[in-house]
């Protein structure tokens, strides 16, 4: 079907204004982190291009550090989402057994439950394991997750059950099944939900700030808000190029796997 | 003879029992052991704390959380006459009622022009889909940039039209305007991204039997888009309350929950409560009161739902 011209440009004026209104924040700030600081105080445009403040940015705070922190504890929490979901999943789909609606229904209460409300017991739970300002307090406890479980058992559903039939005459055991057969064919839902885990633990803002008090394992997300606080009145030129640093991955990521991320989350979404 | 059959029979009949009973009882531990990853962090991690918090509400507490008095329902009693919670309760709900109708209408928008099949489309919805990448500090700290009193680029718009520069962060009468503003534009990579695929999922055919009998187009926004949509639309509706309920990040770096507590949303007055003030029993109550909220959210959202959705 064609579309009428007149439409057509009335559609892209929208496009074009909604575009510049949504980037502008994120356009202003990587534009200031190339400015001097003179020029961001007096208001005026950029009147010279300088890295700056990104130097500055990596030679006044361990922002290297907090990177490398964020992320290793993205990628830990987005494997043990992917180990932990797919096993659950592979259970509910393939498996047969007493109980297992019960426990199914136990996973779609967790989704009731926001983390803010048991974060004071959590908490005190890390705290008496001695995983403060350990890797191990800031991942263990995102590792089980009914989302991702539910986004998996969708696709797992899809795998006929004449091939669990048929593999289990050959003799296959569950295992090497789920490992064989049922991983590669949802290397797609994998990715999307792997994508998923990464994305939201790179942002993670609250657990980080409590289970931190160092800068031995803090995330750059934490060290974006030092950043802030330390430098507030003055070097925003600073602050803009911790800021554009933190978004960087995750707008790379998200660029990559846009397509396949909003497929996979709406079907998660809808099941 | 018909006796020793019998007996035969009954043998294998007790031994077929034997073996199936066993069967049934290693499938069970198979899928146990499948799930026992999940089933003991979430036990550690979400059901015990949930158990863990009603109790804690329950009691005085010392800096380091152990329970020192048992009080009952004082925590309840003392909070709701406190204008401290009553305020924060008070902004919690208001911040819901700005920031959820707008990000729904502002990410359908978005998605419905995102969707028409024009050149260069893929760009415009990397672009509106962009905020998602884009971490609460990060967001935060460009907003706090925009609100700035004096170099802002808000106020400095507010100048250029000759208006009065306004406080955004520190007047109490913007602060939660401006977190909500905030926390607008955040929501709408998300909105967006799941609505374009909701609208992508309709069925081209209605579309076309509609353009046949000649409908315009907001007829058939009106009576296939939306319809269509609901299930999306319903799902993010949920999900975008949920999340408002939620909100700290922007909280703690744009206002800290001023000015005069205007800003100070629910799970910000926990965080308060509990890790600067080490108030835990008072803080668990607070968590309690928050937890109950979103269960009867998600409980009337399905109720609603389940008669005004309309799924294919």
């Amino acid at each position: 079907m064609r579309i009428p011209i007149g439409r057509k440009v009335i559609t892209y004026l929208l496009l074009i204004l909604a575009a510049f209104l949504i980037f502008t924040p994120t356009l202003m700030a990587v534009v200031m982190s190339f400015m001097t600081n003179q020029d961001i105080m007096t208001g005026s445009l950029p009147s010279a291009f300088s890295l700056d403040n990104y130097r500055r940015a990596f030679e006044q705070f361990p922002l290297l550090h907090y990177l490398i922190n964020s992320f290793l504890i993205s990628i830990i929490i987005m494997i043990g989402q992917l180990v932990l979901a797919s096993l659950a999943a592979y259970a509910f789909v393939f498996l047969e057994f007493k109980g297992r609606d019960f426990l199914f229904y136990l996973f779609i209460a967790t989704m009731m439950v926001p983390f803010e409300a048991s974060i004071i017991p959590n908490f005190h739970t890390i705290r008496d394991l001695g995983w403060i300002d350990q890797y191990t307090g800031l991942t263990v406890p995102f590792f089980a997750m009914a989302f991702g479980t539910f986004l998996l058992r969708q696709n797992f559903k899809q795998i006929p059950k004449e091939l669990r039939e048929a593999s289990q005459i050959a003799g296959m055991g569950d295992v090497k099944f789920y490992l064989t057969v049922v991983l590669p064919v949802a290397k797609t839902s994998l990715i999307t939900l792997g994508v998923y885990g990464f994305l939201t633990s790179w942002n993670m803002y609250l657990w980080p700030l409590l289970a931190t008090t160092n800068d031995n394992v803090r995330t750059v997300q934490i060290g974006l808000r030092q950043l802030q606080s330390q430098e507030q009145m003055n070097d925003w030129g600073v602050i803009m190029a911790g800021a554009v640093i933190v978004i960087i991955p995750t707008l790379i990521l998200l660029f990559l796997g846009q397509k396949k991320l909003q497929r996979g989350l709406t079907e998660g979404a809808l099941k | 003879m018909t006796n020793v059959t019998a007996a035969i029979a009954q043998e294998e009949q007790i031994l077929f029992e034997q073996t199936k009973r066993k069967q049934r009882y290693r499938q069970f531990i198979k899928g146990v052991l499948f799930l026992l990853p999940s089933i003991v962090l979430f036990s550690v991690f979400l059901f015990y704390p949930l158990l863990r918090t009603i109790y804690l509400s329950f009691f005085l507490t010392d800096a380091s959380g152990a329970t020192t008095v048992f009080v009952g329902w004082d925590n309840f009693v003392t909070l709701f006459q406190s204008t401290i919670f009553q305020q924060s309760v008070k902004s919690t709900f208001l911040f819901v009622l700005y920031t959820v109708p707008l990000t729904i209408i502002v990410s359908l928008f978005l998605a419905v022009i995102a969707n028409e099949k024009l050149k260069g489309i893929g760009f415009f919805r990397t672009i509106f889909s962009s905020t998602m990448g884009i971490s609460v500090a990060a967001a935060s700290v460009f907003w706090l940039y925009l609100f700035h009193p004096t170099i802002g680029f808000l106020n400095i718009i507010m100048e250029v039209f000759g208006l009065e520069k306004i406080g955004w962060l520190t007047d109490p009468s913007w602060a939660l305007i401006a977190v909500s503003a905030t926390t607008i534009w955040m929501n709408i990579g998300f909105t967006f991204l799941i609505l374009l695929g909701g609208l992508q999922s309709i069925d081209k055919y209605l579309y076309e039997s509609a353009d046949v009998d000649g409908a315009g187009y907001f007829y058939k926004l009106r009576r296939i888009t939306i319809p269509m949509l609901s299930p999306t639309l319903f799902f993010v509706v949920t999900v975008t309350i949920i999340n408002a309920f939620q909100t700290f990040g922007q909280v703690d770096i744009l206002t800290q929950g001023g000015p005069q507590n205007a800003t100070n949303l629910i799970v910000y007055s926990i965080y308060r409560e509990a890790f600067t003030n080490y108030q835990f029993g008072s803080a668990s109550a607070q968590a309690i009161i928050l937890f109950i909220i979103i269960l009867f959210m998600t409980i009337i959202q399905f109720k609603l739902g389940e008669r005004k959705v309309h799924y294919q």
